[in-house]
């Protein structure tokens, strides 16, 4: 008996090693982005929250209108916030001492150089292109489990709630639409102040920086999305916190690099698992040669199968006896 | 090799009873509440919102309630690999009660899932993503589900093979065929039974650890597979005890003093856990957070104690002997256990902004509607097959005779 609660033991070290090994493992690797990748550059100061975006976005996206609760006759297309009829959308940030203080923000998809959606879709759904860096969705492979929303730091996915065959939305750079026949998407576009652009995003980058350095003091130093979870394709620029224009704090380090990290360690060519099969069944099967127990079971077990063979016997004989 | 068959026995017993009419109303309310949701949508039935996308559908019937149903994880790590053959018979009641959980976790999925008509994109390999927990919990499951049926089978083709009124012949000829060839290969399908929960437990932890930004680091780190597994084990040994006092409540029969023993096990298992917890939250800088006496420290420490608690009862040999305490042990370790889970899925996760979740009734009451159908389930099996282990002695054969 001692000897196998040795065993035991070990078997629980090896399992404990191979659940351990993520820790022992080297620092996450460099996220880079793609040279060709492309996303947006926007400008809070520039933007004057006109919301041409919003509507443009909606059209060419043949997105359903977000009626003001009380519009009884759906006359005004006015979202609260980004949801499942809602890609895009222009927020006001008030200064609660100073009023006449304020600025405007927009949410959209942040396509993250490293997106964590695209890391959590089981099926693939979920697609960042490659070299444009464009994060999509095909709603015709996607099983609806909703990990792609847990996993956005964003919050960006939405999903179709009240629908009986709902469907994931997000922002997709107007892949299938804009982009496709005018090369460029809708909400930049149609922007009457520039406010937000489209480009490559090492160019908008370094645009980023040049109006930074030409303007001193009217910007934050902090160029949102250059380094959060390891870089966003989509960069802001704006004259307050970021906190205040509603995002959140995030790390550099990616969590969906951590994630995949874990998970490969643990599973890298399967070792592991048939690793601990091939270890569980040595020991199941050298402990059921030595119980004492086992022998009085095969006995039973014979006498069990002397039984079925008796019995088939008799079938037979029985069917040969009809004949 | 599971062929003990003189260590199991059907439990004669009337099925229609008063309980079992009451499951069924809750039965058929879930089922009737998941038609509505299949037709009205998801939306329609819960509360689950762009930042809570996951309820307690996913926190309690998947997370929570597949770790319930380790029991025959826990039993057959003990059985097999411990080599305590003292054991054995608990195993298929068990097995049964693993079924039926890990039953309801694969219901509770496709009424989750939104999308789930395309649900076969798992059986297609250019869709397959590596990358993904989801996908290695999903695939794992599903393969646990039919591992978990084929060693509860033998239990089955035993009531047909020793049916003595001979009612389905076919039946029974095709039961004498698969039996013995079954009994070969029974035991590669058992250490798949333990490798494969030790697979997709650890990974139901490593489900968290993409959503860093919005876990609370009292819960979030890299080792989250660790500490699920160890929590199912010992939630699967709290199962096996509960599962074996309740139905020995239910159907009035001896308490199987196998369990007490089992007992002993937990403080082992639950000390392990609970060292590594801590180191975690001291290596990473995390204890003064756990203590600071907020919400989210008040959540940790219901947990801790909890599970504290029920470690505590079962170090000592005086409490071990009384089977009320083991019970309540073993409810305070289920309990904590469970809490952990749901700290980890619902409680310690906030997204960014002002979203808030609590469960709808409808919600309540499709989770409850599953969960009355698997006791049901195993309620109906264990009177129609050999699944609960022996009485032994003749007082305890008479008390039962006497009872119905």
């Amino acid at each position: 008996m001692k000897k196998t609660r040795r065993d035991f033991l070990k078997t629980a070290a090896a399992g404990g090693a191979l659940m351990l090994a993520p820790l022992s493992a080297s620092a996450q690797q460099e996220i880079k982005a793609d040279d060709e990748a492309v996303g947006m550059f926007y400008d809070s100061t520039l933007c004057v929250g006109c919301k041409a975006c919003v509507s443009k976005c909606k059209q060419v996206n043949d997105m359903a209108a977000a009626p003001m609760p009380g519009d009884n006759d759906r006359v005004w297309d006015a979202p609260n916030d980004l949801d499942y009829r809602t890609r895009n959308i222009i927020k006001l940030y008030k200064d609660e001492q100073d009023p006449t203080k304020h600025a405007y923000v927009k949410y959209q998809c942040m396509h993250c150089i490293k997106p964590s959606c695209v890391s959590a879709c089981p099926v693939s759904a979920m697609q960042k292109e490659a070299g444009t860096g464009i994060v999509f969705y095909d709603k015709n492979i996607c099983i609806g489990c909703r990990y792609c929303q847990v996993a956005c730091p964003f919050n960006i996915p939405k999903f179709e709630w009240p629908e009986t065959f709902p469907k994931i939305v997000k922002c997709d750079l107007c892949k299938f639409t804009n982009l496709k026949l005018k090369n460029i998407p809708a909400c930049c576009e149609v922007c009457p102040t520039n406010a937000v652009i489209f480009g490559k995003r090492k160019d908008l980058l370094a645009e980023a920086k040049r109006r930074q350095a030409e303007n001193p003091g009217k910007y934050e130093k902090h160029i949102y999305g250059e380094f959060e979870v390891g870089g966003t394709n989509v960069i802001y620029l704006a004259g307050t916190s970021f906190d205040n224009l509603g995002f959140p704090e995030l790390e550099k380090e990616s969590a969906a690099l951590m994630s995949e990290h874990v998970q490969h360690t643990v599973y890298k060519g399967f070792i592991a698992p048939v690793a601990l099969y091939g270890f569980l069944a040595f020991v199941a099967l050298r402990n059921r040669k030595s119980a004492e127990e086992v022998a009085h079971e095969h006995e039973l077990e014979h006498e069990l199968e002397v039984e079925i063979e008796h019995e088939l016997e008799k079938e037979k004989h029985e069917k040969e006896g009809k004949h | 090799m599971a062929g003990h068959h003189d260590e199991y026995q059907v439990h004669r017993a009337k099925i229609l009873t008063p309980a079992f009419y009451v499951l069924l109303f809750f039965t058929v309310l879930g089922f009737l509440l998941i038609a509505y949701r299949f037709v009205m949508g998801i939306g329609a039935v819960s509360n689950l919102s762009d930042g809570y996308p996951w309820g307690i559908w996913i926190a309690y019937d998947v997370a929570t309630s597949t770790a319930f149903a380790c029991g025959g994880y826990a039993m057959a790590l003990v059985i097999y690999i411990m080599n305590r053959m003292k054991y054995h018979p608990l195993i298929r009641s068990a097995l049964v009660t693993s079924m039926f959980g890990y039953m309801l976790a694969g219901m509770s999925v496709m009424v989750d899932v939104g999308r789930y008509w395309n649900a076969y994109s798992f059986f297609i390999p250019s869709r397959w993503q590596p990358n993904s927990v989801m996908f290695e919990v999903a695939v794992c499951i599903m393969a646990y589900n039919v591992v978990l049926i084929i060693e509860v089978l033998p239990a089955i083709l035993e009531r047909f093979i020793h049916m003595k009124d001979n009612r389905f012949p076919k039946l029974k000829h095709y039961a004498m065929i698969i039996y013995p060839k079954l009994d070969k290969v029974l035991i590669f399908i058992v250490i798949l039974g333990i490798t494969l929960p030790s697979m997709h437990q650890s990974s139901l932890g490593s489900m968290l650890i993409i959503a860093k930004s919005k876990l609370n680091p009292i819960w979030h780190t890299e080792i989250l597979p660790l500490l699920f597994i160890i929590n199912a084990l010992y939630i699967g040994y709290a199962t096996v005890i509960f599962e074996s006092f309740a139905s020995s409540m239910a159907f009035r029969r001896p308490f199987e003093k196998e369990v007490q023993q089992l007992s002993r096990i937990i403080p082992y298992v639950t000390g392990i856990w609970l060292t590594v917890r801590f180191i975690d939250l001291y290596v990473r800088g995390q204890l003064s957070a756990a203590f600071a006496g907020d919400f989210y420290s008040w959540m940790f420490m219901a947990e801790m104690l909890l599970i504290l608690t029920g470690t505590y009862i079962l170090m000592w040999n005086q409490y071990r002997r009384s089977p009320r305490m083991v019970f309540i042990a073993a409810m305070f370790l289920l309990i904590g256990g469970g809490w952990f889970r749901f700290n980890v899925y619902l409680i310690g996760f906030k997204p960014h902004g002002n979203w808030s979740y609590f469960p709808s009734l409808p919600e309540f009451f499709i989770t409850i509607g599953l969960v009355a159908f698997e006791i049901l389930g195993y309620m109906v099996l264990v009177k129609l097959f050999p699944i609960m282990p022996k009485v032994h002695g003749h007082e305890a054969t008479a008390e039962t005779a006497k009872a119905h």
